[in-house]
């Protein structure tokens, strides 16, 4: 997965939303230990300061934890991984329906074509 | 080790009767990477030397570390000016021996290594390479030490965009927790990734001086366009209509004979 910063949206805010979607594909697995701070910071081209904002708001949502001595890893919680991937495919339906509304489909409609694929 | 590694009180500045920089206060704390942004001619450079201890300043102070600039501050102190000042019969091995001699905290190793990295060769005189890597191989032997402040001088403009990422990589891996990067530009939005805090340098003075992602925050915008928005220049078109009129008439000869004369020159070569 490629490292994208839009340039409208604070950056510590597209890290995280970028790390959990990380996490939730699997590219860095449950219970797995994450780089370091400036290895990560350095492989997105950003701030360390900026990554380590973006890794702290994650512990405060329990997504990784952190081990003082080894270091950072990603939560062995299966639910709260599970959740969170379950607010993400929301979002992702929000926008497809979003995009038909724009197209002129309804609701029903838009559900309809998706099924036929 | 003072928390604050900048401050500067009511600094200023004056070359004759021009002010270069007006009543300027500044902190700036340890582990950041800073920018200062200004366009031409705002001071950028005049405060850079003026941290250096390479200028006096007319009125106010400047504290590095808690000290005024001298020998001590000299030796914290990673500068990168804005041009070359080696000496171009040397070669890059030269100055490594030049740099080991004057600066204790100078990592051979790391150098040589990152020349290794761009392909610059040790035994190369300065005067062969071409402009792009003179300055690459500056910037090299000045992150190659472990001060406590680098100050970087335009350190990104005269470089092409995938060595613009090289060196804003090796200014990521190389500062540490306790030093702090100042870098001025006008590029902005290539180095927006990878500040902290930037500081906008109007005329010879701070007009603000903010986080990145503060800005984005409060302003929905990215430090390039904000920026864009702060030091506009009026254009052209902005001025009364009678004199938009005038412009286009004394554009449209000029327009119709250059292209003449033009052809005219590249007739003669061909022949």
């Amino acid at each position: 997965m490629e490292w994208v910063i839009e340039s409208n949206r604070p950056i510590w805010l597209q890290l995280q939303e970028q790390l959990t979607l990380r996490i939730i594909a699997g590219e860095y697995p449950m219970g797995s230990r994450l780089p370091s701070v400036r290895d990560l910071a350095t492989e997105a081209g950003v701030n360390p300061n900026t990554m380590q904002r973006a890794l702290s708001t994650m512990e405060g949502s329990g997504l990784v934890v952190t081990n003082r001595t080894a270091g950072r890893f990603v939560t062995e919680d299966k639910e709260k991984l599970n959740a969170i991937r379950r607010e993400l495919a929301c979002n992702c339906i929000q926008e497809y329906l979003q995009g038909m509304q724009t197209l002129g489909y309804s609701e029903e409609e838009a559900k309809r074509l998706l099924l036929e694929g | 080790m003072e928390e604050k590694l900048i401050v500067c009180n009511e600094l200023q500045k004056q070359f004759g009767k021009l002010t270069a920089l007006n009543g300027v206060n500044l902190t700036v704390g340890r582990g950041k990477i800073v920018g200062l942004l200004g366009p031409n001619g705002s001071g950028k450079t005049t405060l850079i030397k003026l941290l250096c201890g390479l200028l006096q300043p007319t009125e106010g102070e400047v504290l590095i570390d808690g000290q005024a600039p001298g020998p001590y501050t000299k030796s914290i102190i990673s500068y990168l000016p804005d041009r070359m000042y080696f000496a171009d019969w040397m070669t890059a091995n030269d100055l490594m021996d030049f740099f080991e001699d004057f600066y204790e905290d100078f990592e051979r190793q790391r150098a040589e290594s990152m020349c290794a990295a761009l392909g610059i060769r040790m035994s190369a005189r300065i005067k062969t390479l071409s402009k792009g890597t003179k300055e690459k191989l500056q910037l090299v032997l000045v992150m190659s030490r472990d001060a406590q402040l680098y100050l970087l001088d335009e350190p990104i403009a005269g470089v092409d965009p995938a060595a613009r990422d090289f060196i804003l990589d090796t200014i990521l891996s190389n500062y540490n927790e306790n030093g702090t990067v100042l870098i001025s530009t006008h590029l902005i939005s290539d180095v927006e990734k990878v500040l902290d805090e930037v500081i906008f340098l109007k005329k010879g003075e701070i007009v603000r001086q903010d986080t990145v992602d503060h800005i984005r925050e409060t302003e929905g915008k990215s430090v390039d366009a904000l920026f864009r928005e702060v030091f506009r220049t009026v254009s052209y078109g902005e001025y009364a209509p009678h004199q938009r009129a005038w412009d286009a008439t004394a554009d449209a000869p000029d327009k119709l004979e250059q292209p003449e004369t033009a052809n005219d020159d590249e007739g003669g070569e061909a022949q």
